[in-house]
């Protein structure tokens, strides 16, 4: 199955800067479509309000953080099927366990790379 | 014969002796005597442990207060109200620079990605890889930026502790302040003139410095 390359892709971090760098990011890799918000009750409230085919958040930021955010999609049953990426500087093995356990399905650590971002992105979404 | 008590001084025990093997009752003035020599021995035993606790208490009272102007000498006043607000104001001015340096940079580079749809197809693609690179780059704004707030963070605690000491030795500190005024420069030295980079806010534009250098014409 091809990945649609129109789909809405939601990313989330409190720092504006890095929102930039993601959706430059994912617009080199053929994504488009890309919306932002800055914390995790930002984007639940969007992603009630909009169909994503993709979340892709940081972990810290307030008030609602990235594992909050995690744990409130997969407890809705309108989105809990909904691919979720974390792109974080949070690197330590309890918060990849809790991201997992949480139903994570990718993890990316900050710094990262392009080719980081395309292959988690095939991992989850498949090959584009 | 009745054994001597143990710690009861010799004399005592003999006068305590005789007043028991004398048929009378002990007069007022014999009581008096006895009472006056066991609170005198008693007063010499107590003096003695005393002297020790009094010794090391002078002692330890000696320290604290050395210790006490030492720490009065550092000016902790001087660090949570100047020092410490300081580097974090500054630590705040480098976040927000390379923030600002970074969506520059950022602006620039969208900008010549912009370009590539008028380049010849190979260019383009060597363009966008290297644009690519300087989007990666620009990750460290990101972590710099952590990694300062955490270092924030530990000034403040170090400045809550050391606002702590203020409170406790707020009259040492105080006495120690008026003891040693600060002298006024005499004259500002080349070292006096070496402060780096000035805060946004108290930082003059170039404005105010060509005014101020035409106020010398």
């Amino acid at each position: 199955m091809s990945v649609d390359m129109n789909m809405s892709i939601l990313i989330v971090d409190d720092y504006k800067t890095m929102l930039r760098i993601i959706r430059n990011l994912l617009k080199q890799l053929g994504f488009n479509n890309v919306d932002e918000a800055t914390d995790g009750s930002m984007a639940l409230q969007k992603l009630r309000d909009k169909d994503y085919g993709l979340v892709i958040s940081d972990w810290n930021m307030e008030p609602m953080t990235g594992i909050q955010l995690l744990r409130e999609v997969r407890a809705d049953s309108k989105l809990k099927n909904l691919p979720f990426i974390m792109i974080t500087a949070e690197s330590k093995t309890e918060n990849v366990v809790a991201a997992k356990e949480a139903g994570v399905n990718n993890y990316i650590v900050k710094p990262f790379n392009a080719a980081t971002l395309k292959t988690k992105l095939s991992t989850v979404l498949g090959q584009f | 014969m009745k054994s001597q008590a143990p710690g009861v001084p010799p004399e005592l025990s003999a006068r305590l002796s005789e007043l028991q093997a004398q048929s009378r009752s002990p007069s007022r003035e014999d009581i008096i005597e006895v009472v006056e020599q066991m609170m005198g021995s008693l007063q010499g035993d107590l003096s003695e442990v005393n002297l020790k606790i009094y010794s090391e208490l002078e002692g330890l009272a000696k320290y604290i207060l050395t210790a006490k102007r030492e720490i009065a000498a550092l000016r902790p006043d001087e660090i949570t109200a100047q020092h410490l607000p300081t580097a974090t104001d500054e630590l705040d001015a480098i976040v927000g620079a390379t923030e600002e340096a970074t969506n520059t940079i950022l602006q620039a580079m969208e900008a010549l990605g912009s370009l590539t749809e008028k380049m010849a197809p190979e260019v383009a693609d060597q363009v966008n890889e290297t644009v690519t690179q300087v989007y990666e780059a620009c990750n460290f704004q990101d972590i710099t930026g952590q990694r300062i707030t955490k270092v924030v963070k530990a000034l403040k605690h170090i400045e809550d502790t050391v606002e702590g000491l203020v409170a406790a030795f707020g009259d040492e500190i105080a006495k120690y302040r008026e003891a040693h005024p600060k002298q006024e420069a005499p004259e500002v030295s080349d070292k006096d003139l070496l402060n780096g980079p000035q805060l946004p806010d108290s930082a003059s534009k170039q404005d105010d410095i060509d005014a101020l250098l035409a106020s010398f014409d």
